[in-house]
């Protein structure tokens, strides 16, 4: 293969600079600041049917505009889940209902003239509550008599096993072999239930949309989100009008992680400006995204694991209990996850696997797309069940890895029977290993005045993409002067995948990437792409740039010929230009611009679409040194060390630091991001006062290498990178902290109080 | 009330409730880089320098602004050209929304210590959250903005 | 949400105090904590203008103007030589340098927080609050009392000669404190203040005789024992009263040991 030029290259971001000088680029930026500010009044109980609301004092504050209540809002049902219709998420939300189903569930849109006025006649209206019992345990809410969708109208669009008269949102059995009796054959069966909470993506950009009616009378969005395509067909099943009168595009978004993979707060000014006709902007403040957002998915995993005297990995067992919250948002999907993306690790050895699950509706806050997916909290589970395994035969936690990890080559049963043909793991376990100074720095090392320092290690995967359901795609075009447009409907969230996708044209069409500009996210101007998320960007939208460039290619040899006075085979593509092969003749790049543009029926611009029939899993290994305070009970992570597999990193600067940033988000989850509920369902860290996400003196020092693989499927060999870089850091700081105090922590976060009242109540 | 302060070098006079915020003062007044993140005054992407000082702009009245001078990243972009770059080579700007902020309270860092350590850059930037970077790169931008520096010469200010 | 009506910027004390004396009237400090809280106030009363934002240094004390911010107490070589660092650590935590440039010294001992890692130190300094009406009273007094409707104009802080140590333990850098402490050994005897129990911190005196034979690590491990016996200790998000409970003797004795590190 010839050499890459800029595939493979640290380039910079395409919108980098402006970003750091602070120019205008997000929705609050870019949009009228003129426009009705839009409030939503949240309910304060966590189960309640409104019996009577009245808003007539609140509408008599000058500058309000309109109050709406579930009288006034359509009564179809859908769901803001941001996948491909049918939708796995059940549909089951209405914009307002009568029932409210958590604290903090919509009951209200007020629209005024100003934010004081709106938030005066929030005050103002008169709501009298029937409150109902809640259902708030998960475990008790399957068939609990306490129905959290009673309604006749909720519908399952696909066969998820979900049932709103059980508050079951899905269920599920699968596996191969048979699992119970390669158990009872085994020397050791590690059998342990692990709780991961509903953490927060915290993007530092809260949710936000403005929406206005254009010349044309259709509903203009211009909104913080992953999905323009999503959005556009959810507001018109969520408002009951056609998707034609809709137009959704993103400006830049302060950061998503999945948070933006759900309609969050689009719908509200939609529905204000679709009735008013008046432009209308609606910022989520931090409170309303910590309490009616879209969090991870809280899970209980039960892992059974079995193996013999010498570490062969020979069963799983694996049952999780998903926590939806109020709403299906991605519920039947992320729990899938929890077990597919982590028994398949171990398919080198596994002789037979099972995996179950429950979804389960309860009265808290809905979850939604965390980065990770389920996988997070299943390979917490699983890496945990194996450090243990380890721990229990004397193993070395590398060594057992080794005996039992995937290899290239194996078919994943677990998996879906997908091929592991593109797996480096084994190069980033040995690679991790070397880096973090493993045979050193496992043993535990006493530093005086309490303090001891520890290791532990982690694998994980991830997919790139939804095989079989993930649309990808590009249109690539020769402009004036021969630069190319790049239009995607992937949304760069500041991951950087404008500039990558930028570097793959580049790449194709052989020119530097200041000859690419990029636009996108449109639901008008774009070519139709599910959205950036489930990994999906680099590898799916890639490999329909690839595509699309080479149709441009075929297009502008077609053209020079048609010039030229030749055949199309007679003339090749060089970059700068199409010559004739035997070289008596050439256009340059800026001469068929030119002619595309005069007297021209020959097409300088190609869209083709991608989607892939599997989802090649990126590979990865973490481990973590800690410091842990015995005294008190404080942990201090002073090193963590990664090695990845994503394939080919299109962009190694921009792959590391996704990197970085996921290692980073996952300390945060293993040691300080808690949720807790009080006994009426509020969830209490409600702000960044109380729900605690890593400062630069939380992570310790980070150290970021990739082993990279070819994968065939992918785009230049490229797999995904996104979403796996979160799920090692609780598996490895966990069994850190067992290590240092002979006590393993299943639920998380693991906090200071916890470990410290641990070693006292083992010691009592 | 009225109240009439320096923005960016250039006098604004307006006309302001009593409790309008410094952040929404200078937004008003043309300057979007200044971000909200949170209503607890935990993020830090609403810094902005008062009287030379990175203060939390969400957390100051306009009313106490009054006769002082605010300066913001608009008016700062020659100062900031130094060493974004460097943060840019590393891609860790990525979702950008958090970067005004940390900018200027870099600013205001490399202002009071020329030459910090990465330890003094971390305490200083320590009420900068970023949930993006893992903050490793920025901290990597600076380290090699100010090794740039001193090669060539050392700064002018220290 | 926070409200204001009216915003006045006071020309003199007795301008402020008599505003203040409304009920409804508001003196700002750093306006960190106000801001966060779902109130509508009348008049917010600026001391800006009242040149309280100096610290002075006379031969016997330190005497910190109520609106000094944080970060100037963190930075300021007199306090930091006479505290052996401890002033500076006991404000590096809190949130970051922006907050700390706002934040005050009034506000946090007014305010008389539970978390507050001022009030903890400051207690164990001997500091004096000075109010405009009510005169000088001694720290330790005045954060027992009730909230008076006075304005704080100064802290001082008496020069004495001896060791200080601050320690807080927090879930994570930049937190709340779960605990704070903040030890003094001067040839009169231990100050000892346990702060954010959650509740505010206060002076406790342990049982000193432990420590008659000089302070050892197994002599300041017993005397923490009876400091953390004397305290009361309570719950609330960040840690349960056990946790802080058993914190507690062990950043006594950390500091203890710490102090008699630098003599």
């Amino acid at each position: 293969m010839a050499e890459l030029k800029t595939v493979g290259k640290p380039m910079r971001k395409k919108d980098a600079m402006n970003l750091l000088l602070g120019k205008p680029a997000f929705v609050e930026d870019v949009t009228p600041r003129d426009c009705l500010v839009v409030k939503v009044l949240r309910s304060p109980h966590a189960h309640a049917l409104i019996r009577a609301i009245n808003t007539d004092i609140a509408m008599k504050v000058p500058g309000m505009v309109a109050i709406y209540t579930y009288k006034d809002v359509p009564k179809k049902r859908f769901t803001t889940a941001g996948q491909t219709y049918p939708e796995p998420s059940p549909h089951d939300r209405l914009i307002l209902d009568q029932r409210v189903r958590f604290v903090g569930d919509a009951v209200a849109i007020l629209a005024g003239e100003n934010e004081k006025a709106v938030e005066k006649a929030m005050k103002l209206i008169k709501v009298d509550y029937e409150v109902l019992p809640a259902v708030l345990d998960p475990h008790t809410a399957k068939d609990n008599p306490i129905l959290v969708h009673p309604e006749e109208n909720w519908e399952a669009l696909c066969p998820v096993g979900a049932d709103n008269k059980r508050n079951l949102c899905a269920t599920e059995t699968c596996g191969e072999g048979d699992v119970d009796q390669v158990l009872a054959d085994c020397d050791v069966v590690i059998d342990h239930v692990w709780h991961t909470k509903p953490c927060q993506q915290a993007m530092m950009e809260t949710f936000r949309t403005y929406t206005e009616i254009d010349p044309y009378g259709r509903l203009h969005v211009i909104s913080s989100t992953q999905i323009v395509f999503h959005v556009r067909r959810i507001l018109a099943l969520a408002l009951d009008i056609p998707k034609s009168k809709i137009h959704v595009e993103k400006p830049r978004i302060g950061g998503g992680f999945g948070a933006k993979q759900s309609v969050v707060a689009e719908i509200y000014p939609a529905f204000v400006t679709w009735k008013t006709g008046r432009a209308a902007r609606l910022i989520y403040t931090r409170q309303e995204c910590q309490t009616a957002g879209s969090p991870r998915h809280e899970m209980e995993v039960h892992v059974r694991l079995g193996a013999d005297n010498n570490g062969k990995i020979r069963a799983m067992d694996v049952y999780t209990l998903s926590n939806t919250g109020a709403y299906s948002e991605h519920g039947p999907t992320t729990v899938g996850l929890s077990g597919h993306k982590s028994i398949p690790l171990y398919t080198g050895s596994l002789e037979a696997f099972r995996f179950a699950y429950d979804v389960v509706y309860t009265n808290v806050q809905a979850a939604g797309a965390y980065r990770g997916y389920g996988a997070t909290q299943g390979i917490f589970a699983v890496e945990s069940a194996v450090n243990e395994l380890a721990d229990r035969l004397g193993i070395d936690p590398v060594k057992l890895r080794e005996q039992n990890m995937v290899r290239e080559g194996m078919t994943m049963p677990a998996y879906y029977n997908e091929p592991a043909n593109a797996c480096a793991l084994d190069r980033c376990l040995a690679r991790c290993k070397e880096i973090f100074h493993w045979d050193e720095k496992f043993p535990v090392r006493d530093m005086g005045n309490g303090k001891v320092r520890a290791a532990g290690v982690a694998m994980a995967m991830q997919g790139s993409g939804i095989s079989g359901v993930d649309v990808g795609s590009a249109t690539v075009k020769l402009s004036d002067d021969g630069f190319y447009n790049l239009t995607i409907g992937a949304a760069d969230m500041g991951t950087g995948c404008d500039t990558i996708l930028a570097q793959m044209v580049a790449e194709c069409m052989d020119c530097d990437l200041d000859n690419v500009a990029v636009f996108g996210a449109d639901s008008d101007a774009s070519p139709y792409d599910s959205g950036s998320y489930a990994s999906s960007t680099t590898y799916v939208t890639g490999k329909a740039v690839e595509k699309a460039c080479e149709q441009l290619k075929e297009q502008l040899c077609k053209l020079a010929a048609e010039t030229l006075g030749c055949q199309p085979g007679d003339v090749e593509f060089t970059g700068k230009s199409v010559r004739r092969c035997d070289g008596t003749a050439e256009m340059t790049l800026a001469e068929l611009a030119t002619r595309s543009q005069c007297s021209n029926t020959t097409a300088v611009q190609a869209t083709a679409t991608h989607s892939s029939p599997v989802s090649p899993p990126p590979f990865m290994v973490g481990m973590a040194e800690i410091e842990l305070d015995k005294e008190t009970g404080s942990v201090t992570v002073l090193d963590y060390k990664a090695v990845v597999d994503c394939g080919t990193p299109i962009n190694p600067n921009l792959a590391r630091v996704q990197t970085e940033g996921g290692i980073v988000q996952g300390i945060g989850m293993a040691l300080f991001e808690d949720v807790t509920y009080s006994d009426k369902g509020r969830i209490l860290e409600d702000s960044l006062m109380q729900y605690k996400i890593p400062t630069r003196l939380d992570m310790g020092h980070l150290q970021v290498e990739f082993e990279s693989s070819y994968e065939p499927t992918g785009p230049f060999g490229a797999k995904s990178i996104g979403e796996i870089v979160i799920n090692t850091p609780s598996p490895a700081i966990a069994q850190a902290v067992y290590r240092a105090t002979g006590l393993w922590f299943r639920e998380l976060p693991i906090t200071p109080e916890k470990i410290l009242m641990g070693m006292r109540s083992k010691q009592a | 009330m009225e109240i009439q302060l320096k923005l960016n070098g250039r006098p604004v006079r307006d006309s302001i409730d009593a409790d309008t915020l410094l952040i929404d003062f200078v937004r008003a007044h043309g300057c979007a880089s200044v971000k909200r993140g949170c209503e607890t005054s935990n993020c830090g992407l609403c810094t902005v320098l008062l009287d030379g000082k990175p203060v939390l702009s969400c957390s100051v009245l306009a009313a106490r602004a009054d006769g002082h001078e605010v300066q913001t990243l608009e008016g700062l972009q020659a100062e900031a050209e130094e060493f974004v770059s460097f943060i840019a080579d590393q891609g860790a700007e990525q979702c950008g929304f958090c970067n005004p902020g940390y900018v200027m309270n870099t600013i205001a860092l490399l202002r009071e210590n020329p030459d910090p350590t990465d330890d003094e850059i971390r305490a200083y930037l320590a009420g900068n959250l970023c949930r993006c970077s893992g903050y490793e790169g920025q901290l990597r931008g600076i380290r090699a903005f100010l090794n740039a520096r001193n090669a060539k010469g050392g700064t002018d200010r220290g | 949400m926070l409200t204001i009506k009216r915003y006045v910027r006071a020309q003199s004390l007795d301008e402020a105090y008599t505003l203040c004396q409304k009920r409804s009237n508001v003196v700002l400090g750093g306006m960190l904590w106000l801001k966060t809280q779902n109130r509508t106030v009348d008049t917010a009363i600026d001391l800006s203008d009242l040149i309280l934002d100096t610290i002075e240094e006379t031969p016997e004390a330190f005497r910190i103007g109520a609106m000094v911010p944080l970060r100037a107490l963190e930075q300021h070589p007199g306090l930091d030589a006479l505290t052996r660092g401890a002033m500076a650590e006991s404000v590096r935590h809190i949130v970051g340098v922006q907050f700390r440039n706002l934040a005050t010294v009034g506000g946090s001992i007014y305010g008389r927080f539970g978390f507050s890692d001022v009030l903890t130190l400051f207690l164990t300094l001997d500091a004096v609050v000075e109010l405009h009406h009510g005169g000088a009273v001694p720290l330790a007094d005045y954060a027992a009392r009730p909230y008076e409707r006075d304005i704080l104009t100064h802290v001082v802080i008496p020069k004495q000669p001896g060791n200080v140590a601050y320690l807080a333990q927090r879930n994570i850098s930049t937190d709340f404190p779960v605990l704070t402490c903040a030890v003094a050994v001067r040839g009169d005897g231990v100050r000892c203040a346990i702060g954010a129990r959650p509740m505010k911190a206060q002076l406790y005196t342990g049982d000193p005789a432990l420590l008659a034979g000089g302070i050892t690590p197994e002599s300041a491990a017993a005397f923490g024992e009876s400091i953390a016996a004397e305290v009361a200790f309570s719950s609330n998000l960040r840690a349960g009263a056990d946790y802080r409970r058993a914190v507690c003797p062990v950043l006594v004795r950390r500091a203890l040991l710490a102090c008699k590190e630098e003599a």
